[in-house]
């Protein structure tokens, strides 16, 4: 088959912040068959998205070619002028973007920017663009495709936005569409609308297409070829059933093996010494957000009524959805977010709702871990510090004593000594995750509160700091209430598994029972949504029996 | 308009008169216990004590402040701005005609300085790095830097003294035809616009660069998007909160932070009238003045924040 895409000898410079140039894509050559929809996967600074804005011509600031070829039906688009690329941008290359809300502009109607590409380049009146465009919608299963154009971006959800993102690339017929992680943002649920929307107006289409992601079964549904890149060269490409089935590099090993299911984690907890009572016992919490009505009741509510339970020494998994509230109850039980009923019973007392009137030796063993490391550890201070402030504050040690301690503290997160001396902006994202874990360490808790933790992780990283969770757990005997929204990891570390939906818990299991027939239906629509390697799952898979749960 | 937008213009307008409520408070009481006694002024230092307490009598002098304060609200809230003690006549005629000569002046450099400071900063942010955006942000601020009265000073002996080309001072009373306005303005509004534009330029600059770093303006380029179209309708619209509050934020400063200017060129406004007003003790005038600087602030930061609540879809 003809070659639309051909790609030799490419490499692209980036500047660092110091001035530095360091080569971020190195010598790669690559083929886009027509009509062929070819994977780039890789992991969060692999390359891969300047890799597939390379092809559109275009370089995020600071970058620049250093040298090699990319041509497109022919055409060497490198040796275009700016004004030829932008004619080329839209018309022949669409892009769909891995955050649609972000790439939406928020003060225009959707319709005006899902057809801005036919004003730009001259290809029909507005009103034959406004048809074609309800065509798409249709053909993207989007609702009312009559109308939805003429809504603002912040009034349709984020799967819809992402689907009339496709419908922005595709209204032009271009030869190539460019998908760069487009259903990384979403949840399990939506991601599977979206994809099918996705095959489905490709195939109708018969464009070819670049897919970005990091997930390698969302790619095993979509791509008919796979190149795995990583440091900005490639490792590795083939035809997808090669790639899944006989994978030569050891790093796409690696990424397949992140596949084969774990073993459930309660199965070992039961084998422990028998545990003490509860060390956490949550009692119908209501709490929410916005201007509170004469019965305290917030407008907003956002966890509706949750009891739960965790055992001394074991670790409980909460799973759902954005927006279902489980991050407002690690807020609520960390004394962040108070509520306005209920009660939270830790380490054997009724603690107080308010973090401030919560005693700090109360405030020592209950400890939380949030998201984004990024936010979370300040900037201007050295890792040293960072950790330091808890010592001092929690057990006032001081001088050589501290210094010890974070020495231990760095040494328990498998991090060199040196590192203390280092800004958290001079650490990798998987390094300020173990810092951001350190320092709740450092209060030597009982109980550490972890919210998404690995969410902001690629899955190798991810994976190494499941690893050090476990480890750290049975050094020192914690209990890890563990809230995220990946099922696989929930289940690899926890012992019982609470899955909650619109701010309510609507079931509860140990984690080995998950997959069972007694589990809730949403539970099961939750399970049966996480993509698998298998290339048919997509096609086979039928969640028309979970249609009930309201969405 | 939806109810959440309403309400919050509703909002921005009672803390507009609330604000204004507390700044006549301040206005009175900071004027009445200025030092200095206006009947010794008006009767001279030879009046008999009964003659001086006649007049405060008269004047309500010696009634307790917080009854003159009601009796002075009471009147503003009418439309009486009181009698001016110095002159006797009603403060409303004192101001009119000044009020009318700001407003002239405060229009003119509006209209000259918001276009020109709008296109420089949204040339300075397209171009952002560029030798032009450089010039630019040493320019502005060189002269957000220097004193106005120097630039005014310069100007004067630049254009008047020795080019001879427009006059040193403002006699508006001459003013006849179109050409005339021309010379007559010149050179304040010249003064007055690089005084209020430094600002203008740049936040426009940064909040236009600020939204050209967005994704949809990405998008915008990835759809093959000119660089005009970028910026015009892709940032522009996303940045006209802070730029319309800049713009508003400068302005201001044309009501009653003119005085320098007004000075220099002899302009008869009422920034100098309020000046003139508080060398002779002259209350009613004072507090007038300052009510009508006060209200002018207000109605154009609340302008603003309704243009910026228009402005934003989500609240549409």
């Amino acid at each position: 088959m003809e070659n639309l895409v051909e790609i030799r000898g490419l490499g692209i410079k980036a500047q660092t912040d110091s001035g530095r140039m360091i080569d971020i894509i190195r010598n790669v050559d690559l083929d886009i068959p027509a009509g062929e929809i070819v994977a780039l996967i890789g992991e969060s600074g692999s390359g891969k998205t300047t890799l597939a804005l390379s092809i559109m011509g275009y370089l995020r600031p600071g970058c620049r070619f250093g040298g090699g070829t990319i041509s497109i039906a022919g055409q060497n688009i490198m040796a275009l002028s700016e004004k030829q690329r932008a004619s080329l941008r839209g018309t022949e290359i669409a892009y769909v973007p891995q955050s649609a809300a972000a790439a939406f502009n928020p003060a225009l109607r959707i319709m005006d920017q899902v057809i801005e590409v036919t004003a730009i380049h001259r290809l029909m009146s507005p009103e034959e663009a406004r048809q074609r465009a309800i065509v798409l919608f249709r053909a993207l299963s989007l609702p009312s495709p009559e109308t939805i154009g003429d809504r603002y971006p912040h009034q349709v959800s984020g799967g819809q936005l992402q689907r009339l993102a496709a419908a922005m690339a595709l209204i032009s017929d271009p030869k190539l569409v460019i998908f760069d992680e487009p259903t990384t943002a979403l949840d399990v649920t939506t991601q599977i609308e979206v994809l099918r929307a996705f095959k489905d107006v490709m195939r109708l289409s018969g464009a070819s297409g670049v897919y970005v992601s990091h997930d390698l079964a969302v790619v095993a549904q979509i791509a008919d070829r796979i190149v795995v890149l990583k440091d900005g060269q490639v490792q590795e490409e083939g035809r997808k059933a090669d790639i899944l089935t006989a994978a030569r590099h050891p790093y796409t090993r690696e990424l397949l093996a992140a596949f084969t299911p774990t073993p459930a984690a309660g199965a070992k907890a039961d084998a422990d010494t028998p545990r003490k009572g509860y060390i956490l016992e949550v009692e119908n919490i209501r709490a929410g957000y916005g201007a509170r009505d004469e019965n305290g009741e917030p407008r907003i509510i956002a966890v509706d009524s949750v009891t739960l339970k965790l055992k001394a020494g074991q670790n409980l998994g909460i799973i759902g959805e954005s927006g279902c509230g489980k991050s407002t109850l690690a807020r609520v039980i960390s004394g962040i977010l108070p509520p306005f009923s209920g009660s939270i019973q830790f380490d054997g007392r009724e603690i107080a709702a308010a973090a401030a009137d919560r005693q700090r030796e109360e405030l020592r063993k209950l400890q939380i871990v949030f998201q984004h490391a990024d936010t979370a550890l300040n900037p201007l201070k050295p890792v040293g510090e960072i950790l330091g402030r808890p010592l001092t504050f929690y057990h006032r040690m001081n001088g050589k004593e501290r210094d010890d301690r974070i020495d231990q503290l760095l040494d328990l997160v498998h991090l060199p000594k040196s590192i203390r001396y280092r800004l958290p902006s001079e650490l990798s994202g998987g390094q300020k995750q173990r810092i951001n874990f350190a320092r709740a360490l450092a209060a030597d808790p009982v109980l550490i509160l972890c919210d998404e933790i690995t969410s902001a992780l690629d899955t190798v990283v991810a994976a190494a700091i499941v690893d050090l969770l476990k480890e750290l757990q049975k050094e020192l005997s914690l209990s890890y209430l563990f809230i995220s929204h990946d099922i696989s990891t929930v289940r690899s570390i926890c012992d019982e598994i609470v899955v909650m939906y619109e701010g309510q818990k609507v079931d509860q299991f140990p984690a080995q029972a998950l997959g069972d027939e007694s589990n809730h239906q949403y539970t099961r629509l939750l399970n049966a949504s996480v993509p698998r390697l298998d290339p048919d799952w997509l096609d086979n898979l039928d969640i028309s029996g979970f249609a009930a749960m309201g969405r | 308009m939806n109810k959440l937008a309403f309400s919050l213009v509703l909002g921005k307008i009672g803390i507009a008169l609330v604000t204004l409520m507390i700044v006549s408070f301040a206005v009175f009481f900071a004027t009445a216990f200025l030092p200095g006694d206006v009947t010794e002024i008006l009767l001279g230092q030879s009046a008999t004590p009964e003659a001086v307490a006649g007049l405060r009598h008269a004047m309500n002098l010696d009634q307790p402040a917080i009854f003159r304060f009601f009796l002075w609200i009471g009147g503003l809230i009418q439309g009486d701005l009181g009698v001016s003690y110095a002159n006797n006549m009603p403060v409303a005629d004192l101001i009119g005609s000044r009020f009318a000569n700001s407003m002239k002046l405060a229009a003119a450099t509006t209209l000259f300085a918001v276009p020109i400071a709008l296109t420089t900063g949204i040339l300075a942010a397209m171009f952002e790095g560029s030798l032009f955006d450089r010039m630019v942000t040493v320019t502005s601020i060189t002269l957000i830097s220097v004193p106005e009265f120097l630039v005014a000073t310069i100007a004067v002996l630049v254009f008047a003294v020795y080019l001879k080309w427009l006059p040193a001072i403002v006699t508006v009373s001459e003013v006849r035809s179109f050409g005339e306005v021309l010379r007559v303005y010149a050179m304040p509004v010249i003064v007055l616009t690089f005084v209020i534009s430094a600002q203008m330029i740049r936040m426009t600059r940064a909040a236009v660069i600020g939204t050209l770093k967005t994704s949809y303006v990405e998008m915008a380029l990835l759809k093959g998007a000119s660089r005009c179209r970028m910026v015009l309708r892709h940032a522009l619209p996303n940045a006209l909160g802070p730029i319309v509050n800049a713009v508003a934020l400068s302005l201001s400063y044309l009501v009653g932070g003119v005085i320098i200017v007004e000075t220099i060129f002899n302009y008869p406004g009422i920034a100098k009238l309020m000046v003139d007003a508080v060398a002779t003790r002259d209350l009613p005038l004072v507090q007038s003045c300052a009510m009508i600087f006060c209200v002018a602030y207000l109605l154009l930061i609340t302008l603003a924040d309704i243009i910026s609540i228009i402005a934003n879809p989500r609240l549409r």
